[in-house]
C-alpha cells in the first residue's frame, strides 16, 4: 500500500484552515483561556490517522484539535464546544484541552504525558475486546521526561501492547529549548526499553504515512508497540498569545515590559555576582531572541506546503480539491456562528 | 509606602530573601524566563529551568531541603501536583514525624491555582483543602499582594514544607500568560484590591496561620480565602444596603487554621457563612464547622463553594464558582 498525497494533504489542510479559524475566534475573544493549535503538525498527525479504523483508539494531548478532526469528528461540534456552547462536542465542559470523544475512543488531557497511561488502557481494552485494534499516543518532546509516560512505555513493551508512542518534536516545550533539560537521545531511550524506534521527518506526510504503516501492521499483528519520532515546527509557538512571538511580531511594544524590569533587577545590590548575573543575562536574552532565528519563521518547514507543492504538477485538480475543502471549513464555521450565545 | 502588582509582591520579597539567604534557590518548568529578573540578579546556579519532570524535581526539592538547601519548587499549576503528590504526602509531610522530630524539609512549594479565566477543570481548581488534609503542610493562599509577599517571606523562614498558592485572576503575569495572552477582546471579573495593593517598603513576615477581619459586621460572619475574600466583601457591600452587617474574615492561611479568630467572630454573630472556591465536599467549608462545633459555638451555617468539574464554558463556569449573588442568597437565608 502506498499514501495518496491527494487525500493527504485534503485533509491537511482542512485542518489548517480549521485551525486558522479557532484562531482567529481567539483573538475575538470568543474562545477564552489558552489555545494550542496544532499548525505546523498536520503531516504527521494526518499521516498516522488515517490509517486508523473502527475500534482503534487515539490518547491526545494539548493539541488534540487536529486529530480529532481528521479522525472524522464534526467540526461544528469542535468549534461549538471551543465557543462554550452547551451543543459542543463536550457540552461545553471541556474545551480545546479536554476533547472526548466516546465514538471515536479518542481522550485528551491537558495533563502532560497522560497519553501514555491512556493509550496502554485502550490498548490492553483491545487486546480482549478489539483483537487487532491498536491505541495510538500523540504527545511532545516535553512530554518524553513525564515519569507516567516512560513508565508507560515500558509497560507496553513488557505486555507487547499495540500501541503506537508518536512524539511529535517541535524542540521546545513552552519556553524551554527541550535539548537544554533532556539526558540522551530520545530513539535510544525508546530501545533502551525494548520498542523499536524509527525516525520520519514530521514535514513530510508521505514519509510519516509509510513509516506508520509498517508500524500499525506490527501492532495489529500482536508484535508490539513502536515509538514514532517526528520533527516538527509550531507556527504559532506553544499557545496563541505567547510573548515569545509576540515579541518577534511587535517588539516595539513588548520589549520595553520586558527590558525595564530585566534592568532594573540586573543592577539591583544584593545577589550574585557580576559574572553569574551576566550568565543569567545571556540566558534571558537567548531565549527572548530565539525565535528571530527559529525554525517557525522559515516556510520550507511547513508540512502543508510542502504536499501542495509536489501536487501542483496538476493544478486544475489542485484547485478543485482547495475550492472545496474551503468551501466545507467555511461553511461548517458559519453553522458554528449562527448560534453563539452571547 | 509603594505600591506593586501581586506577582511581583512575592517575587519581590523572595528577592529580598534571595539576597539575604545564599541557601535559596529556585526551580521549576520554564523558570529562566518565568522568573527571568530573579535569573539575571541571582544568576543561573540559584535559578534554574527543570524538565517535565515533577515527581522528579518536586521530590529533589524535598531532599535538597532535608539536606540543608532552602529550595523553592514551582508547580505550573497546583493541578499538576497530581502527577508528583508522592513528594509532599509521603515525603516532605512527614519527614519531621518519622526521623522524631529531628529533621525537616525546609521546602517552599510555589504554585498557581484558581479560576475565573475560562481555561478548563485540570487548570482552574484549588485544591488548597486536598493538601491542607495531610498532617505536616503548611498551606497558603494570600488575597492581597502586601500579603502575598509577607507570607512567602514567613514561608521561606519556616522549619518545614509550605505550600504557597498564587490565585491567578489575582496574578497579573498568570493572567495574561494562560488568560489573555495579550488580547484586548477577553475580560475577567480581576478584584482590583487584590490585583495591585500598597506594599511595604522592606519585607517583614506575615505570621503563619493568622486569619485577618478584612471588615467588620455584626449579623453574619463571613469566612473566605483568595479572591473569594474579595468576591464577599462585594457582597458585604451589596448586603449593607439591604441592612445586614456581614463581617469578613480572610484566613490567608489554610493549614494550620486560625481556629481562635473564627471561633471569636462567630461567637458573636452566630452565622456563620463559608466562601470557599475549593472543591465543596470533604474539605475547608466542613472543616470550619467542625471548628465552631468542637467549640461549643452554636450558628446557622451555610457555605458557597465548588461542587463539580469545573466547566470551561466561561457562563458556566460564572456560575459554579462562588459569585456574589450566590453569596447574597445565603446570607439572605441565614438571615431569615
Ligand atoms: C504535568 C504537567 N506539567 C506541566 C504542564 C504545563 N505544560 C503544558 S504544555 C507544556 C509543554 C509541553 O511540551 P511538549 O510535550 O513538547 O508539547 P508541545 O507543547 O511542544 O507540543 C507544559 C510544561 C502540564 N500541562 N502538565
Ligand atoms: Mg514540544
Amino acid at each position: 500500500m502506498s499514501p495518496d498525497l491527494w487525500s493527504l494533504y485534503a485533509l491537511m489542510l482542512k485542518s489548517r484552515l480549521f485551525e486558522e479559524a479557532i484562531a482567529q475566534l481567539w483573538h475575538d475573544g470568543l474562545i477564552s483561556g489558552e489555545m494550542h493549535l496544532g499548525t505546523g503538525e498536520e503531516a504527521i498527525i494526518a499521516g498516522v490517522v488515517t490509517q486508523l479504523r473502527e475500534g482503534d483508539a487515539m490518547a491526545l494531548d494539548h493539541r488534540g484539535t487536529a486529530a480529532l478532526l481528521m479522525r472524522g469528528v464534526d467540526p461544528v461540534l469542535i468549534l461549538h464546544e471551543l465557543l462554550g456552547n452547551p451543543d459542543g462536542l463536550c457540552g461545553g465542559m471541556g474545551g480545546h484541552m479536554h476533547l472526548f470523544s466516546k465514538e471515536y475512543l479518542a481522550a485528551s488531557s491537558g495533563i502532560v504525558g497522560a497519553e501514555g497511561p491512556t493509550a496502554v488502557g485502550f490498548a490492553l481494552s483491545a487486546q480482549y475486546l478489539h483483537p487487532g485494534a491498536i491505541a495510538v499516543a500523540f504527545f511532545g518532546d516535553g512530554a518524553m521526561n513525564q515519569g507516567m509516560l516512560m513508565e508507560s512505555m515500558n509497560l507496553a513493551s513488557a505486555w507487547n501492547l499495540p500501541v503506537l508512542f508518536v512524539c511529535k518534536d517541535d524542540g521546545w516545550a513552552i519556553t524551554t529549548q527541550s535539548k537544554s533539560v533532556t539526558g540522551g537521545d530520545l530513539n535510544e531511550r525508546a530501545r533502551g526499553l525494548g520498542i523499536p524506534a524509527a525516525e520520519v521527518d514530521g514535514c513530510d506526510v508521505s514519509g510519516v504515512w509509510e513509516v506508520s504503516h509498517s508500524a500499525i501492521e506490527r501492532a495489529r499483528s500482536g508484535q508490539g508497540p513502536t515509538f514514532l519520532h517526528a520533527r516538527c515546527v509550531h507556527f504559532e509557538g506553544h499557545f496563541l498569545g505567547l510573548q515569545l512571538i509576540r515579541i518577534v511580531r511587535d517588539p516595539l511594544r513588548e520589549m520595553p515590559e520586558i527590558a525595564v524590569p530585566l534592568t532594573q533587577s540586573f543592577l539591583r545590590p544584593g545577589g550574585a555576582a557580576l559574572r553569574e548575573r551576566l550568565a543569567g543575562l545571556k540566558t534571558v536574552l537567548a531565549a527572548v531572541f530565539s525565535p528571530l532565528c527559529d525554525p517557525r519563521r522559515d516556510s520550507a518547514n511547513d508540512p502543508v506546503r510542502s504536499a501542495r507543492t509536489i501536487l501542483q504538477s496538476d493544478p486544475v485538480r489542485l484547485q478543485e480539491l482547495e475550492d472545496q475543502v474551503e468551501k466545507e471549513i467555511s461553511s461548517a464555521l458559519a453553522s458554528a456562528l449562527v448560534e453563539v450565545p452571547s | 509606602m509603594r505600591t506593586m502588582f501581586f506577582t511581583q509582591a512575592v517575587d519581590d520579597a523572595l528577592a529580598q530573601a534571595m539576597a539575604d539567604d545564599p541557601r535559596i534557590i529556585l526551580f521549576g518548568e520554564d523558570i529562566p524566563l518565568l522568573r527571568r529578573n530573579l535569573l539575571v540578579r541571582f544568576g543561573p546556579r540559584r535559578v534554574r529551568g527543570t524538565p517535565i519532570s515533577e515527581s522528579a524535581f518536586l521530590g529533589a526539592g524535598v531532599a535538597a531541603a532535608m539536606a540543608g538547601l532552602c529550595p523553592v519548587v514551582e508547580m505550573y499549576m497546583v493541578d499538576f501536583l497530581g502527577v508528583c503528590m508522592d513528594a509532599l504526602l509521603n515525603h516532605a509531610a512527614k519527614v519531621e514525624a518519622f526521623s522524631g522530630g529531628k529533621w525537616t524539609a525546609r521546602v517552599v512549594v510555589r504554585a498557581p491555582c484558581g479560576g475565573g479565566y475560562g481555561d478548563g477543570g485540570q487548570h482552574e481548581p484549588s485544591l488548597w483543602g486536598w493538601l491542607a488534609h495531610i498532617p505536616g503542610l503548611t498551606v497558603l493562599v494570600p488575597s492581597t499582594p502586601a500579603d502575598a509577599g509577607g507570607l512567602m517571606l514567613a514561608a521561606l523562614q519556616h522549619n518545614g514544607p509550605v505550600i504557597f498558592l498564587e490565585h491567578k485572576l489575582l496574578s497579573e503575569t498568570w493572567l495574561e500568560f494562560l488568560g489573555s495572552g495579550a488580547r484586548r477582546t477577553v475580560q475577567y471579573d480581576v478584584p482590583a484590591e487584590g490585583a495591585k495593593g500598597a506594599v511595604p517598603q522592606k519585607w517583614e513576615p506575615v505570621p503563619i496561620g493568622k486569619a485577618v477581619l478584612r471588615r467588620a459586621g455584626g449579623d453574619v460572619t463571613i469566612v473566605s480565602v483568595g479572591v473569594g475574600v474579595h468576591r464577599t466583601l462585594e457582597a458585604a457591600e451589596a448586603l449593607e444596603a439591604e441592612g445586614i452587617s456581614a463581617g469578613v474574615l480572610d484566613l490567608r492561611t489554610i493549614s494550620p487554621l486560625d481556629k481562635t479568630a473564627v471561633c471569636e467572630a462567630v461567637a458573636q454573630t452566630g452565622r456563620l457563612l463559608v466562601v470557599d472556591e475549593d472543591y465543596e465536599g470533604f474539605g475547608l467549608s466542613g472543616e470550619l464547622s467542625a471548628v465552631v462545633l468542637e467549640a461549643g459555638i452554636s450558628c446557622k451555617y451555610a457555605r458557597v463553594c465548588t461542587q463539580t468539574t469545573i466547566p470551561y464554558a466561561r457562563h458556566l463556569e460564572d456560575q459554579i464558582l462562588p459569585n456574589k449573588q450566590r453569596i447574597n442568597a445565603s446570607v439572605r437565608q441565614l438571615m431569615q
